[in-house]
């Protein structure tokens, strides 16, 4: 196993941890995306360019924009239900 | 059930987990140790069978393109679902157009995010198409390419304009898009069932192996599956942003 791989594995450990911890779900979906860039990063040192190219775009681009939006569309219907309730 | 009850029953099963966990550990393989055949076997035929350099691409889309049509139709049927869940509901309604109706401004996209985001979109685009054709030579083929290419209408959403966006992606066009590429990967499979005999046979001519047009159906195969990609990560795109941007109200029960 080179340091490359051992830091790759290390930085994943961490960054599932983090994702995790992060708790607040906006401030997660930041935090996933830069979880993703180190499994990027763990894929392409252990020699699998292929899934390492999906995964930086799935995980960069595809699934925070997704969740981003669900999570707008969730707290749209939460005001609208308060404003529903103070009337 | 107590507190402690719990935490006694949480320390019986992580114990057992423990211990089966570190015998299975123990009985792993060295690292980069590789005990089976198949892996060989491919390595020895990928170029001289298939002409393909990109090994991965050569088992994806010929060598077990059966699987692929399977994952393929896993996604369709997925954004299907999305499409479905999302649709508009009754009592829900599209917000009143403001005054500038083709424009949808956010708070925040500044000149420079926009001169960005055009600067970008070329760039990103050819990125897509090139990983799309070149799969069986380079890393890369039609799943990774076909995301790639959906994110450059997405750049386009970024950049603080979403109906915009759905004039540079219509609706029609990415749903015939991702119907016409499933279609046309199993079409791939069903050509060499109807003129070679076997589901999935490659039976176009391979062509020089690192060439453009080399590896028979690779390339036509990654090409019907970037398109069904592209056109399913769009479709998701598109429901969930209406569903965010332009739905408003709530479903009626």
């Amino acid at each position: 196993m080179t340091i490359l791989q051992i830091a790759a594995l290390a930085a994943v450990a961490v960054g599932g941890g983090a994702v995790v911890a992060a708790g607040d779900p906006l401030r997660q979906t930041l935090v996933l995306s830069i979880y993703g860039m180190a499994l990027t990063m763990l894929f392409f040192v252990f020699q699998a360019p292929d899934v390492a190219l999906s995964e930086i775009v799935v995980s960069t681009v595809g699934l925070p924009v997704m969740i981003l939006l669900a999570l707008r569309k969730v707290r749209q219907h939460e005001r609208a239900q308060k404003e529903r309730d103070e009337q | 059930m107590t507190r402690t009850t719990r935490l006694v029953l949480f320390g019986i099963a992580a114990a057992g987990f423990g211990v089966v966990l570190a015998y299975g550990l123990a009985g792993l393989p060295a690292f980069g140790d590789y005990q089976g055949v198949y892996g060989h076997v491919i390595d020895g035929i990928g170029v001289t069978e298939r002409h393909a350099t990109d090994l991965v691409t050569a088992i994806n889309f010929d060598i077990r393109g059966f699987d692929t049509l399977g994952e393929e139709f896993i996604l369709f049927g997925s954004v299907l679902g999305v499409v479905l869940i999302l649709r508009q509901m009754r009592g829900e309604h599209d917000r009143p157009r403001q005054h500038e109706a083709d424009e949808h401004t956010f708070a925040g996209a500044s000149e420079a995010l926009r001169a960005l985001s055009l600067a970008v979109i070329p760039a990103i685009l050819a990125i897509g198409i090139y990983i799309v054709v070149h799969g069986q030579l380079t890393p890369g083929g039609g799943f990774q390419g076909g995301v790639i290419l959906a994110a450059g209408p997405l750049v386009v959403f970024l950049a603080g304009r979403y109906l915009r966006m759905r004039l540079v992606a219509p609706e029609t066009l990415v749903e015939i898009g991702e119907a016409a590429g499933a279609l046309g990967y199993a079409l791939v499979g069903l050509s060499g069932l109807v003129l070679a005999g076997v589901f999935f046979k490659n039976f176009l001519p391979l062509g020089i192996s690192g060439h453009l047009l080399s590896g028979g159906q690779l390339d036509v195969a990654s090409t019907a599956v970037g398109l069904e990609v592209s056109g399913a990560f769009l479709v998701a795109f598109s429901e969930f942003l209406d569903q965010a941007i332009v739905v408003s109200g709530s479903p009626r029960s």
